[in-house]
């Protein structure tokens, strides 16, 4: 019954740890399937999280600090499209720009605000998180242990950005493939010109994509800062947005692979702290830094085309312009 | 409405990073007004914090040196038509190959052990590079993608490697235990002092020497001889280097094991030169530096040594900036570099098209 | 007639880049329920005056009028709202998308697809059959030939309710029968009271269908008519400027011995598609060869691989009786072997855009003793070698430091083929040569190339242009299907001869 209570709990911390993957990896989507490579997936988030704590702070709000975190990554999705769509520079380093801007200015602006060496005042009064919502009778479901543990900590108790990451999968995969402005988007990354050509707005569509990319990062960053964590610390993204885009390619740029991806390099994430020190039979002790390293090794050999092959996007990276 | 619109010399490199470089710090003045702080006294406090005093112009160069390789590193990709993101990992690993000469023989006369340790950290980094530049050349993964992937699994490697392996007996840090004598770099100070010059001690130290000579060998294999040409043509035409009977691959992989031996180097001046041990993430972010080193500088050795004093003296001026105004810490200086990446690189193409039009009607006048 | 307004009218169209005068007061007057032919050389600004009116670029000064009232068209969206559809020389197709996708890419009849793709499908199924237009609608339009993409391009136009047709180069990628295909095609639409316009550079095309023409030369109207009152030779006059001889002046060819043999060649593509398949021919020193065909039928691969940029899978090459195939040369091998080739493209290919036509003419050769010295590059040798060839080649402005792109097409190619003959190669290679070349430089190029074959060289010519083809070679090679399927004497070759070459094994292919 313990191991099943382990596995149980495993399962519920992996969906913690995919939720803010899931979110930044579909923000990556819609970029990257638009034609624009989306690097700056860790910037937004650190941008947004450090927003949305600062404002939670001030305000006692999470709603406002929600709001303040999506501003902040869309503002940012908005200059990288400026920089890349507008005046066609080189998107990996916009990107660059943005995340090492990032890392320099959220400490920078929490120390001279809070003066608590870069971090935000911790968010502990009421509303000022996003904290976990028990369903109905989930007290009394837990009592029965083998569908009621799992109804208790596997459904219920999240917050509800867990919720919205959830539902933001099948909503994607409607858009990406049952609108019209999910055929343009898909078209643009593949022929830009040929959608030009068809009387659509090439830039106009990019720009579209920035800010869902924006929006998405936002209540990343958000959940990261305010619902994960009771503040904003230095760095906090810790290169969630490079592993959501690892995802997104492990996943080829759809949407359910893309979740699948999340899903495995969050159980990864969630079990490596499990393993530490613990000897496996017949493997022994398995390095917790192997294990955190593991989506970005799978992601190097699905690259290298010897698990299956991902095709991006044809068009991606390529600044659109009329004369060649 | 032209793609890029061509520069005089003078214009391309002198005036246009400079115009970049005052945007990024105008706006980064804006910042520091923002929190409430004087940009003025901040500039005035950097400034002289960088180049004040003789121990604070040891560290800009001591810093300056770190940038000049990894700036190369990344500056030799480019012109192979490569971005190469992970020079922080190569230098890294490099830093290990570095670290792990000096620590087994670390007795033994400098003059053996200086030697072998550069090599070591030249093919440590550049195998580093040569796995993602083999990935691009032999089975086409996006090289971006797959040496940022290689930074976090290098990363990886080392905390094990420190924590588990080379951590000193008996100590909580994880921290290799120091070299011995015979693998340290002279500082600067010391080999003037030789000489009978006095200068301040600080960790400038004869691997900046090394940088130097990198700086011209980069330069004439670039510009001089039949492999750097063979490798410019790669980089901006693949198709017409197959033509020429050029090999895409093995240029790519020539080109990626040459940036990581050069990002590699970066370990001869941080632990032969400063830390005398291998510890966590000694590269620092030098790697990422180096990225706007080498767009600031075009790509050009000589832009890249200039850039790389600059971001030196940022680094050094942005320690004594946070030292003495409470507000502020060396936080700033990333977000300048940041700013630098964004003025010199992405938005280069805001300020070219309007420079090229103000300096056109004046030539033909 | 007279009371009708034109479907498509344009009134002094001007357009520059720079310096360059790309459209003079360009007008242009279009009837409705005809074919109108747009006729002039490369470089005439035919492209920029389409790009015009689909609203890629925008006029600096002139009006576009449709059905007789001026519309604004600043992008292609404004274009296509006024009834214009265009199918462009390049097929603007997402390729990974289905036949029907792609039709309804920018007119999906409301935000949810269902609807509209069942919409469409009805709609192009009916089109399909008023106009002979079948394709398959649930396939990746990648995987269609050429002709079925030209195809589904104007399938698209008409579903974007186009009643202006306009078609950049058309019959670029298709066999004579093909085009003839598509005039039929065109000819129904005529019927239907769509109004087509045609811009080409082929005068074949223009006599075959049009009812009036109009001649654009170095950027202006330089001649309109009817059809039927003109003549090629009328035509090709008003495009050149002055009488031109489609002939190239040579005395007769005196072969020598075989330098160059090919048995049984086949080269495959990426995908394993064989590109080239069994040819086999000999080039003999003192001759010019040509190889006709329309482009795409494995003439750039069989020029690759004789170059040895491709591999074959079968086959042998043999030079001087040696045989290059299988022994996984490269083009330096090759070159050093006497084997120079001048690419069909040069942009992609021939040069590096961003080098100095000093560097540039030593592409392929950087690795020779002459231009290095003690492990560096010999900048002094490079530039005086590169002075000397600009000199000889008369190469203007002679400037070796200057960009290559600084040039003109007709210089850079000079550029190209000086580099190319310098190590005196006996077998010489030449695709396109004259793509992209003002007249004055063909002239002279085709001259060269004749010296170079009394000079007793071997040379095999590749271009799409069936006057260059005749002009030049004292055999012709005509390829279709990636295989040679016959061979003429250049003096007794005509069009008509090798076009139905060219057509024939095809539509024995296709059963």
């Amino acid at each position: 019954m313990d191991a099943y209570r382990e596995i149980i709990l495993l399962l519920a911390s992996t969906l913690r740890v995919a939720t803010p993957l899931v979110l930044a990896a579909f923000a990556g989507m819609f970029s990257e399937r638009s034609g624009v490579i989306d690097l700056g997936l860790e910037g937004k988030m650190l941008a947004a999280a450090f927003a949305s704590a600062a404002v939670a702070a001030t305000t006692g709000s999470a709603w406002l600090g929600l709001g303040a975190g999506i501003g902040a990554a869309t503002f940012l999705a908005l200059l990288i499209a400026f920089a890349c769509v507008t005046y066609r520079g080189n998107q990996v380093v916009a990107a660059m720009a943005i995340n090492i801007m990032v890392a320099g200015l959220a400490p920078a602006l929490a120390l001279a605000w809070y003066d608590l060496g870069g971090q935000t005042p911790q968010l502990d009064g009421p509303g000022q998180r996003f904290l976990g919502i028990a369903w109905p009778w989930s007290q009394a479901a837990m009592r029965h242990p083998v569908p009621g543990l799992a109804y208790a900590e596997l459904l219920s108790g999240h917050n509800l950005i867990v919720y919205f990451a959830a539902a933001l999968v099948p909503a994607s995969a409607w858009l990406l493939y049952k609108t019209r402005f999910g055929l343009r988007l898909r078209a643009v990354g593949e022929n830009p010109l040929a959608v030009d050509t068809a009387g659509i707005t090439v830039n106009l569509l990019r720009y579209q994509t920035s800010i869902i990319s924006g929006v998405l990062c936002g209540v990343a960053g958000t959940y990261i800062s305010t619902a994960a964590s009771a503040g904003f610390v230095r760095d906090m993204t810790a290169g969630k947005g490079y592993l959501a885009l690892a995802a997104l390619i492990f996943g080829k740029w759809r949407p359910y692979p893309t979740m699948a991806a999340c899903l495995l390099f969050a159980f990864a994430d969630a079990g490596a702290s499990r393993l530490q020190g613990v000897s496996l039979p017949g493997i022994g002790v398995v390095p917790v830094q192997l294990i955190l390293a593991l989506p970005y090794i799978l992601t190097v050999f699905l690259l290298a085309g010897f698990v299956g092959e991902a095709t991006p996007p044809k068009s991606i990276g390529v600044p659109y312009s009329k004369e060649k | 409405m032209t793609p890029a619109a061509k520069l005089p010399k003078w214009a391309e490199f002198g005036l246009l990073p400079l115009l970049n470089l005052c945007a990024a710090l105008l706006l980064s003045g804006l910042i520091v007004r923002l929190i409430g702080e004087s940009p003025w006294s901040a500039l005035k406090l950097l400034v002289s914090g960088a180049v004040g005093t003789q121990d604070s112009i040891g560290y800009t160069c001591f810093y300056a040196t770190d940038f000049v390789f990894t700036g190369l590193a990344v500056a030799v990709a480019n012109h192979a038509g490569l971005f190469n993101i992970g020079g922080d990992g190569q230098a890294y690993i490099g830093g290990l190959g570095v670290g792990l000469v000096c620590l087994a023989i670390g007795s033994w006369s400098p003059w053996i052990v200086v030697p072998l340790a550069i090599l070591a950290g030249c093919v440590f980094g550049a195998l580093w590079a040569f796995i993602p530049g083999w990935l691009q050349a032999k089975r086409g993964s996006h090289i971006v993608i797959t040496t940022i992937m290689a930074n976090f699994i290098a990363s990886a490697l080392m905390t094990y490697l420190l924590v588990n392996v080379l951590i000193k007996p008996g100590q909580q840090s994880p921290e290799s235990r120091e070299f011995g004598p015979g693998a340290v770099m002279p500082a600067v100070h010391e080999v003037l002092a030789h000489f009978g010059i006095k200068f301040a001690a600080s960790p400038f130290n004869m691997a900046s020497l090394l940088a130097l000579v990198a700086c011209v060998l980069v330069w004439l294999f670039i510009w001089r001889t039949k492999w750097g040409y063979a490798l410019r043509v790669v980089g901006q035409n693949p198709q017409a280097a197959v033509y020429a009977g050029i090999s895409p691959e093995r240029t790519i992989l020539v080109a990626m094991i040459l940036s990581g031996a050069l990002a590699g180097c970066l370990g001869v001046n941080e632990l032969m030169g400063s830390e005398h041990r291998i510890l966590l993430d000694f590269p620092g972010g030098a790697g990422f530096v180096g990225i706007a080193v080498a767009l600031m500088g075009r790509n050009n050795p000589i832009g890249i040594l200039a850039a790389s004093l600059l971001f030196g003296a940022l680094y050094q001026g942005g320690s004594q900036l946070a030292f003495d105004m409470p507000h502020v810490n060396r936080d700033m200086v990333v977000l300048i570099q940041g700013f630098v990446i964004l003025f010199c690189g992405a938005l280069e193409n805001v300020f070219r098209a309007p420079l090229a039009a103000l300096l056109r009607p004046r030539k033909a006048a | 007639m007279a009371t009708e307004s034109p479907a498509l009218e344009l009134r002094g169209i001007d357009k520059r880049f720079g310096s360059v005068h790309a459209n003079r007061a360009v007008s242009l007057v279009v009837p409705k329920g005809s074919i109108h032919g747009l006729i002039g050389e490369n470089g005439a600004g035919k492209s920029t005056l389409m790009n015009i009116v689909y609203g890629f670029h925008q006029a600096d000064s002139g009006a576009i009028l449709v059905n007789g009232k001026p519309v604004e068209i600043t992008r292609p969206r404004d274009s296509i709202g006024a009834g214009i559809g265009m199918v462009h020389q390049h097929f603007m197709l997402v390729e990974r998308f289905t036949v029907l996708e792609n039709v309804v890419l920018g007119a999906e009849g409301g935000p949810l697809l269902a609807k509209g793709l069942a919409e469409a499908r009805a709609g192009l199924e009916k089109l399909g059959r008023d106009y002979g237009l079948e394709v398959p609608l649930d396939v990746e339009a990648g995987q269609l030939p050429v002709g079925m993409q030209q195809r589904v391009e104007i399938l698209k136009a008409l579903h974007h309710n186009a009643e202006i047709l306009i078609l950049d180069e058309p019959t670029a990628v298709l066999t004579p029968t093909e085009a003839d295909q598509l005039f039929r095609m065109l000819d129904l639409l005529r019927k239907q009271g769509k109004t087509v316009l045609l811009v080409t550079h082929k005068l074949r095309e223009i006599m075959a269908i049009t009812d009036r023409v109009t001649v654009m030369r170095q950027g202006a109207v330089v001649h309109e008519t009817a059809t039927a009152d003109s003549s090629p030779q009328k035509l090709a006059e008003q495009m050149v400027g002055r009488a031109v001889s489609l002939r190239v002046e040579k005395g007769p060819c005196k072969p020598g011995d075989v330098l160059l043999e090919v048995k049984g060649l086949e080269v495959k593509d990426k995908f394993g598609v064989a590109r080239v398949k069994g040819a086999t021919f000999e080039l003999r020193a003192g001759e010019i060869v040509g190889i006709a065909g329309v482009s795409g039928n494995g003439q750039s691969e069989l020029l690759e691989a004789i170059s040895a940029i491709r591999q074959p899978s079968a086959g042998s090459i043999l030079l001087g009786g040696r045989d290059l195939a299988g022994k996984a040369l490269g083009p330096r091998e090759a070159r050093q072997l006497g084997i120079a080739h001048v690419p069909e493209d040069r942009l992609r290919m021939g040069v590096v855009s961003s080098f100095s036509a000093e560097d540039n003419a030593i592409l392929g050769y950087h690795a020779q003793p002459e231009f290095n010295r003690g492990g560096l590059l010999d900048r002094k040798a490079i530039r005086s070698h590169c002075e000397a060839k600009m000199a000889s080649f008369d190469v203007r402005p002679p400037n070796p430091r200057l960009r290559i792109t600084s040039f003109s097409g007709g210089n850079q190619q000079k550029v190209v083929l000086a580099r190319e003959i310098d190590c005196n190669p006996s077998v010489l290679l030449v695709g396109q040569p004259t793509r992209g070349v003002d007249i004055g430089a063909i002239e002279f190029i085709h001259k060269r190339l004749v010296e170079l074959r009394d000079a007793g060289k071997a040379i095999l010519v590749v271009s799409v242009e069936l006057e260059e083809i005749m002009g030049l070679a004292d055999r012709i090679l005509v390829m279709a299907g990636g295989e040679i399927v016959g061979e003429l004497a250049g003096s007794e070759a005509t069009e008509e001869k090798i076009g139905l070459l060219m057509a024939g094994v095809r539509s024995d292919a296709k059963g």
